[in-house]
């Protein structure tokens, strides 16, 4: 909505042809330089940014001041996709919990269902054995691929490098594919569960992930050769949306956001989850702390992957792949039909649930997006008392007036791009 | 900035579980928040690995300061629980996060109906947002943010959905 501009008037007028002192001092006084554009007048005008807007990935509205074509302030508007998925959780068993957890960050789905799957374990104090902790790691790094390939995809595609999201997503269907013979679902999979995860995998699944772990590595060079020296992609990219370490870490940014910024911290490292600590990986971190330094920490985080995943099939431990807890976890199907005690449980836990000591935890993952922590507060009932999801995309996008002033509109698209967000995390 | 890491100082005579003030300064003692914080701890627990330290209202901003000073340089989330209709009603738990020691600690804070905190934007400017979810959807008002409106809910929404007085189904 532009600002309504008073009614010329004749004094005006003359002075547009004939500018007088006060217009030059005016002009050469102004706090706004727009970059290669005159300052035609001191008002700013306001301008809304979606929320119909392809590039701001979902329904965000941005309310921009600008200045010609240079930003002089800017708000996010958020709240669109609000579904109340906190509230909801109250009134469910923990158990039921798991499938909405999938709808927060709809790119990440694995990735959410393990962080709750953390935090309800920490509170019963239930250990996982381990095969279940290695498929858990395994699907949660083609979780972060897959993640970042639709980021790679949508990003390229923001900037105008069209063919990029073909590719991206001729790889990311293989991964669907993946996801969908393990869990039967290719997005919601509701996979990782409290105790463990919900199947065994299928016999061959694992010769095809190492197909294609094998190809993939070509396929992100495949990326690289489209973008890297491509001067379009440079020219959009480099240094814009400058983001200092400090103001990142003052902003609550995480994940490769924060490590394009120069701080080399990584849940999976730093505080290992899940058996994180028995992996080999690099954490890519670099200083620059524009778009570009974000492109490349993802384009690298892809690479450290994929070779997570691989340590992760070498390795893969035989075993259970839930917790030895009947009163927890549904039992075996057949032996549901066949035992008295399996059935009186599968009976009491999808009835009445089952019951979680009192107390408060936090559980904290590395999401493709950045750090992800789940905060679950029990009563000792069947239901949670509160669940709060810490979405990576709610704190970052606070940073983008930090990375967008003084820049142009166009930038704000490459900006929005390089943060990745989600705006099913923000909204809940 | 990087910072330099530092191996995991684990405490190895660490107990299960304690509550109490005297019981968690006592055990654990050489933690940097136990330390840093002595001052204004009202309560604390140590539960299924995570500190928690219950402080009052009023010291929330000056306690954020000696918080950041004793290393806790990352501020994660504040969030509220209902625990209507018991009193104080809302519990504020504030998540730090230290890069350099790694390790996350929860503050409290306990507050009745009504009553307002000071916002700690001025000490860790990422709070804004989730102050303003907090005060969307329990209703907790924060002094001195810079913009106090709702961030999930329509302007002329009535009442805080996450509320334990509040239907799940909403008022239809």
């Amino acid at each position: 909505m532009p600002t309504v501009l008073p009614p010329l008037q004749e004094q005006d007028a003359e002075d547009m042809i004939a500018p007088g002192v006060e217009d030059v001092v005016r002009e050469s006084t102004s706090h706004h330089h727009p970059r290669g554009s005159d300052p035609i007048s001191d008002q700013t005008m306001v301008l809304n940014m979606g929320p119909q807007h392809p590039s701001t990935h979902g329904v965000l509205r941005l309310v921009l001041e600008i200045d010609g074509e240079t930003i002089i302030s800017l708000a996010p508007d958020i709240g669109y996709l609000h579904t109340g998925i906190e509230k909801t959780c109250e009134a469910k068993f923990y158990a039921q919990v798991t499938p909405m957890t999938d709808r927060i960050d709809y790119l990440c789905p694995m990735t959410n269902n393990t962080a709750y799957a953390l935090a309800v374990e920490k509170l019963l104090q239930l250990e996982v054995p381990e095969r279940a902790q290695w498929l858990r790691v395994l699907f949660n790094e083609l979780t972060r691929i897959q993640s970042h390939l639709v980021w790679l995809g949508s990003h390229a595609m923001d900037i105008g490098a069209l063919t990029v999201f073909l590719y991206c997503f001729r790889e990311r269907e293989d991964l669907m594919r993946i996801f969908e013979s393990v869990s039967g679902q290719r997005m919601m999979t509701s996979y990782v569960r409290i105790g463990g995860v919900a199947l065994e995998p299928p016999l061959d699944l694992f010769d095809k992930i190492r197909a294609f772990l094998k190809s993939f590595p070509s396929k992100i060079a495949e990326y690289e050769g489209l973008l890297n020296n491509n001067p379009i992609w440079m020219e959009r990219l480099k240094g814009v949306g400058y983001l200092s370490p400090e103001n990142a870490i003052a902003l609550g940014v995480t994940g490769p956001s924060l490590r394009g910024s120069g701080v080399d911290f990584d849940v999976r490292r730093d505080m290992p989850y899940s058996g994180y600590e028995k992996f080999e990986f690099k954490v890519p971190t670099l200083t620059s702390g524009d778009v570009w330094a974000r492109y490349l920490v993802r384009m690298d985080e892809m690479r450290e992957s994929v070779k997570i995943c691989l340590q992760a099939l070498d390795g893969m431990p035989e075993g259970r792949i839930v917790a030895d807890a009947p009163k927890i976890i549904l039992p075996d199907r057949e032996q549901m039909k066949t035992q008295m005690e399996s059935l009186i449980h599968h009976f009491k836990i999808v009835t009445e649930g089952f019951q979680v000591p009192a107390g408060e935890v936090t559980s904290s993952v590395e999401a493709p997006h950045g750090m992800m922590n789940y905060y679950v507060v029990s009563d000792g009932t069947a239901k949670p008392y509160r669940v709060h999801m810490r979405n990576p995309d709610f704190a970052t996008l606070q940073s983008l007036e930090t990375m967008c002033k003084g820049q142009l509109i166009a930038d704000v698209v490459a900006v929005i791009g390089s943060i990745d967000i989600v705006l099913g995390a923000i909204d809940r | 900035m990087p910072e330099p890491t530092e191996p995991i100082t684990d405490t190895v005579a660490t107990p299960e579980a304690c509550f109490g003030k005297d019981a968690v300064t006592a055990a654990l003692a050489d933690h940097a928040a136990v330390q840093g914080l002595a001052s204004f701890i009202t309560d604390a627990k140590w539960d299924r690995g995570e500190l928690t330290l219950t402080l009052a209202p009023e010291s929330i901003v000056e306690a954020m300061k000696a918080a950041q000073a004793a290393g806790y340089n990352f501020f994660e989330d504040v969030t509220a629980v209902d625990w209507y209709p018991a009193a104080p009603r809302f519990q504020l738990s504030y998540s730090l996060l230290s890069h350099r020691l790694k390790q996350r600690i929860r503050v409290v804070a306990r507050l009745d109906e009504g009553q307002t905190i000071a916002s700690i934007t001025s000490v860790w400017p990422a709070a804004n947002f989730y102050e303003r979810e907090v005060f969307d959807l329990f209703g907790v008002p924060f002094a001195g943010h810079p913009g106090l409106t709702r961030i999930m809910m329509p302007t002329d929404w009535k009442g805080h959905p996450l509320r334990k007085d509040y239907p799940v189904e909403g008022y239809r």
